[in-house]
């Protein structure tokens, strides 16, 4: 969909070139994260997309198109735009913002009514807000009437520098989640350009990871980078807990469940002593059919039967969707050091530490 | 022998036709002067935005007319055009420009570059740019300027009663000649009354013009 190939910036009197021979393919419909130290050219190349700045050498093609043989400005409406400071307008009101791009692109009125209405629900803002300034809203809504104001005109292409940069981590976490939430909906091709690589990690089905000068160290999707780190730059750049990173990648699904410790309600004192130290654990885990109906400890065992027990509830489950960081905050902080696993509302096997690691190690 | 009052009422209710007059003449005049002056300004500060290396000579030539004594000037332009309106105006149209472009352009440079660039970044071009985004914020610095200009016209559309123009000046110039002072007063008040309320009215003006700047309720 976007396709950089060489290309270089030299900016009139820079020491060297901004962004070296640079190249890159974003597919369509993925989210690219460029991500780097500053001066790693990373803005620039973004900006060399819409043509903000224009590259010194090099082929820039968007959905097979040279954008220098499209009028800036003609391109510009065609591709989403959001920075991080955002830039609304602080004289138009929320819907006038919105609407820029359909306006200039000479859209009838009712269909630009509509079209804001549309994306003011999109991404959740109040149908109040429309007629509100810009100054009158939180951080958090100005950012998502930046979205809605790049989405206007349905570009193909949305180019996003920092946008999250300004805000504050709880907020800038939401709004990556609503991020993700929205592409699933509206499928854009998407470049995102931040310096924050759990930022990256998060959010981009593919990262580049770029060098001073504007040099591709690598450039894979955040969990193979995150397994194989390209070289020492990488490496460093990931930083220290490399492992804690993947657990957010993984989901539960993907590793090998295990049965865990289970024992059915019929079973005998002796099933559920035998099954335990097969484990090496002093809790067992109660069947009911394939229902898990809760746990106990070997203490509570008393007579030849479970039928007196009364099982204790599992207050923590996953679901298969469910990261492996997810799972392990389950673990570490239940008593059973185990994390059963679900899937809708069906009980399919445990997860453990040594299995989490086991499934990192590999 | 009763000494004559300091202020004669009588005189200003027998003189309200030719006050009236005088009034209007005032606010013609400040309306030519800033109308003019704010075309000039407007124009200037564009040549200087656009090529800035022009500016300084701009605010510096700007600022040499700004500094030369009115009365200087009124006195040298009268063998060239006369007592007419237009020396006046000529005086009173290169008294606002400095004000004017000095707050034109200070207004546009201060736009938020993030608005400028999220604009072009969405397509905008320069023409649609400057009126549509730059123009409208500058909106407020602009009219501060105009207020500043206005208020010190109206003062300085006195001075051209000596050129046979002047609005409400005519009664100052001419109380001082039959040591009248009910005239001179009268003459000062007026001008007084109007910078204040021409000032009023340019108030109401910005806040018309520019309603994202107001405070609004909570209530939506």
């Amino acid at each position: 969909m976007i396709r950089l190939e060489n290309v270089t910036k030299v900016f009139p009197g820079g020491s060297g070139p901004a962004v070296h021979q640079l190249s890159l393919d974003v597919a369509e419909g993925e989210i690219v994260v460029l991500v780097g130290p500053s001066g790693c050219g990373k803005t620039t190349t973004l900006k060399m997309i819409n043509r903000l700045v224009e590259p010194t050498s090099g082929r820039i093609t968007v959905a097979g198109e040279d954008i220098m043989a499209i009028p800036a400005h003609e391109l510009r409406r065609r591709v989403g735009y959001v920075i991080q400071q955002i830039g609304l307008f602080p004289h138009r009101t929320i819907a006038e913002n919105i609407a820029t791009v359909p306006r200039l692109l000479g859209w009838e009125r009712t269909r630009i009514d509509d079209r804001v209405g549309e994306l003011i629900r999109l991404v959740d803002l109040e149908p109040g807000m429309r007629n509100r300034y810009p100054r009158e809203l939180s951080g958090g809504q100005r950012q998502r009437a930046g979205v809605a104001r790049a989405l206007a005109a349905d570009p193909p292409v949305m180019l996003m520098d920092e946008p999250f940069g300004a805000v504050d981590p709880i907020v800038r976490g939401r709004l990556q989640d609503e991020l993700l939430d929205l592409q699933r909906r509206v499928h854009k091709t998407i470049v995102f350009v931040t310096h924050d690589i759990d930022e990256a990690i998060k959010l981009g089905d593919r990262v580049a990871i770029l060098n001073i000068g504007g040099i591709v160290e690598q450039y894979a999707p955040p969990a193979v980078i995150l397994r194989d780190p390209a070289n020492a730059f990488v490496k460093a750049f990931l930083g220290s807990h490399r492992g804690i990173k993947r657990l957010s990648l993984i989901p539960v699904g993907e590793v090998p469940l295990e049965d865990g410790p289970m024992v059915d309600r019929s079973a005998t004192a002796r099933d559920a002593r035998a099954c335990m130290d097969r484990y090496g654990v002093d809790w067992f885990g109660i069947l009911d059919g394939k229902e898990l109906v809760g746990w106990a400890w070997a203490s509570d065992l008393d007579g030849d039967s479970l039928a007196h027990i009364d099982p204790k509830p599992f207050e923590a489950r996953v679901s298969l969707d469910a990261s492996l960081r997810e799972a392990l905050d389950t673990i570490i902080t239940s008593r059973t050091r185990v994390a059963p696993v679900f899937d809708g509302g069906r009980f399919v096997g445990t997860i453990t530490a040594e299995g989490i690691s086991r499934e990192l190690a590999k | 022998m009763i000494a004559a009052p300091f202020f004669r009422w009588d005189w200003v209710f027998d003189h309200l036709g030719l006050i009236w007059e005088k009034v209007s003449e005032h606010l013609v005049l400040t309306g030519i002067a800033l109308g003019v002056g704010f075309v000039i300004s407007m124009a200037l500060a564009l040549i200087g935005l656009r090529f800035p290396r022009t500016y300084p000579p701009i605010t510096w030539l700007t600022g040499v007319l700004y500094t030369i004594p009115s009365l200087a000037l009124f006195a040298f332009l009268v063998p060239i055009t006369g007592f007419t309106v237009l020396s006046a105006e000529i005086g009173l149209v290169s008294y606002t420009l400095l004000i004017l472009i000095r707050n034109i352009v200070a207004g546009i440079q201060g736009v938020d570059p993030a608005v400028r660039e999220a604009a072009l970044g969405m397509g905008y071009g320069s023409r649609r740019l400057f009126l549509e985004i730059e123009l409208p914020l500058a909106l407020p610095v602009i009219l501060a300027g105009v207020r500043i200009a206005a208020v010190t016209t109206i003062g300085l559309v006195t001075i051209t009663a000596l050129i046979g123009q002047g609005g409400v000046g005519f009664f100052i110039l001419q109380g001082l000649n039959r040591f009248f002072n009910t005239e001179i007063v009268l003459g000062t008040a007026l001008s007084v009354i109007l910078a204040v309320a021409v000032d009023l009215v340019l108030v109401l003006v910005e806040r018309l013009l520019t309603p994202w700047t107001a405070k609004r309720t909570a209530a939506s």
